[in-house]
């Protein structure tokens, strides 16, 4: 399962960082930052709820979780 | 469970019925709104919106997601005028609709100032066809812009309006803008974000009267009798929840509806967004009673909760959230992070004298509360984490010891 931001969409406001901080992470200017883009079965769940709560709707999930 | 029906077609609303068509309730949905519109996103309203050259579309889903993938009964362009628990109907129009399980998340009206109503010039911004007026208004050759009210909502539209070249003077009944949001000293660092971008303050003072010409607001005058001339006038001074369908439902209304740690207001009934008054067990260690939010963030769990715990009652388990929300003034960025009650405030990076850039850090009961961030958007979330995991105020204190050796590091980093 792999992160797709749409970069148009996303603004920094930062709620995917402080639900999955291992992923994602906001910069000085307020760029988004993925520290990764593959999703294992761990990190589902964490990211899931990231996904939900990015307020500009700019975070969507692609494709099955490798196992 | 057969039935939820969902009284709120906004944010809340919206993730509710998502939620349970997510996880495969396979009952029936309805979805009830007073306003004709889909359900569409609310805070470009007060920011881009009114900037905008074209009229963006702030519409969450297209009316065919409803009707296919969600499956969901939309009753829009009524609002619900009552609601029998005992019973389980609730009353659209001259509809009666009843529900097993029941969302209410009616959202909140804005307040007005009395004895405005259909004065020309006049806005509040609250809905989309409140926005679209005042799009209107702000780029239709007016000179003079007036808001009453130095909030959230007040400061987005002053900052838009000096975006679009007009006079912005703002208007505070309190000396300290923001002072219950953010504390005193961090409402008057935001009040100098206005200052030096050119808008008055006035603070301190009282709105006796608009005054209009043939139909038309002109000035407001003041207390003391002087009049603040003006083309529009924006009143942005809070919302009040939208309850009083509710008057005499057998709910408790103290400044929304009240609920229980899992959101329940009645068998069957959960609350959420702005009209959800909950004991969030996350703070009532350090602030007592229940807390009512009126954020994004909030909403949009909030519903999702609550119609999870409408259709299985029995998985219902408590909700505490560390409050958050963000507000776009002029080109920066103010974000806020849990509770701005507490015996301290800090501020770890930056300055606030001159209105930032700066991060504040708010203690309560020896651990950290609340952060403040202005033009820091790197910043604030790495303290939501803490608060949300009661981490001790010797904890903040250290993570933004980090920051501080982090961002030095990159200074030199890029100086060198």
């Amino acid at each position: 399962m792999r992160i797709v931001v749409d970069w148009d969409r996303c603004t920094g406001m930062g709620m995917c960082e402080s639900l999955a901080p291992d992923i994602f992470e906001v910069d000085d200017d307020g760029s988004l930052i993925l520290h990764t883009e593959e999703v294992t079965q761990d990190q589902e769940a964490e990211v899931r709820e990231a996904v939900a709560a990015c307020p500009t709707e700019a975070l969507s999930l692609e494709g099955p979780i490798e196992t | 469970m057969t039935r939820l029906v969902v009284v709120g077609a906004s944010l809340a609303g919206l993730r509710a019925v998502e939620a349970v068509r997510r996880d495969g309730f396979d009952g029936e949905v309805t979805l009830v709104g007073a306003e004709e519109h889909l359900p569409y996103d609310r805070p470009p309203l007060s920011k881009e919106y009114l900037a905008a050259d074209e009229s963006p579309d702030t519409r969450y889903r297209e009316e065919e997601t409803f009707a296919g993938d969600l499956d969901v009964e939309l009753l829009l362009g009524t609002p619900a005028s009552a609601l029998d628990t005992a019973a389980r109907t609730l009353t659209v129009g001259d509809r009666t609709v009843s529900y097993d399980g029941l969302v209410i998340a009616t959202g909140a009206h804005a307040r007005t100032l009395p004895g405005t109503e259909g004065i020309e010039g006049v806005h509040t911004v609250r809905t989309l066809d409140d926005a679209i007026a005042l799009r209107a208004a702000l780029r239709g050759g007016a000179r003079r812009l007036t808001v009453v009210g130095a909030g959230f909502i007040g400061s987005e539209v002053a900052s838009v309006g000096r975006k679009l070249g007009l006079e912005v003077t703002i208007l505070e009944a309190l000396e300290t803008p923001l002072a219950r949001a953010v504390g005193e000293r961090m409402g008057r660092a935001l009040t100098h974000l206005h200052r030096r971008r050119g808008t008055e303050v006035r603070t301190g003072v009282a709105v006796d009267e608009v005054v209009a010409t043939d139909g038309r607001v002109r000035a407001v005058r003041l207390a003391d009798g002087t009049e603040v001339a003006t083309d529009v006038l924006v009143v942005g001074i809070g919302a009040r929840p939208a309850t009083d369908w509710l008057e005499g439902s057998g709910l408790t209304l103290d400044d929304g509806v009240v609920a229980d740690e899992t959101l329940a207001a009645a068998p069957g009934v959960y609350v959420a967004g702005d009209i959800a008054r909950w004991p969030n067990a996350l703070f009532t260690d350090v602030a007592e009673g229940t807390m009512r939010l009126e954020h994004w963030t909030s909403a949009a769990e909030q519903g999702g909760r609550a119609a999870r715990h409408a259709v299985d009652p029995a998985s219902a388990k408590p909700y505490e959230t560390v409050p958050y929300f963000w507000s776009d003034w002029y080109d920066g960025r103010v974000q806020f992070v849990g509770i701005a009650t507490g015996d301290h405030v800090e501020v770890v990076a930056g300055d606030d004298a001159e209105g930032g850039p700066f991060t504040a850090i708010y203690r309560a009961g020896g651990r950290i509360v609340g952060a403040l961030a202005v033009d820091m958007p790197a910043e604030v979330m790495k303290y939501r984490r803490l608060i949300g995991k009661r981490q001790s105020w010797d904890d903040a204190l250290e993570l933004a010891e980090q920051r501080r050796q982090q961002r030095a590091e990159r200074a030199q980093g890029a100086s060198a």
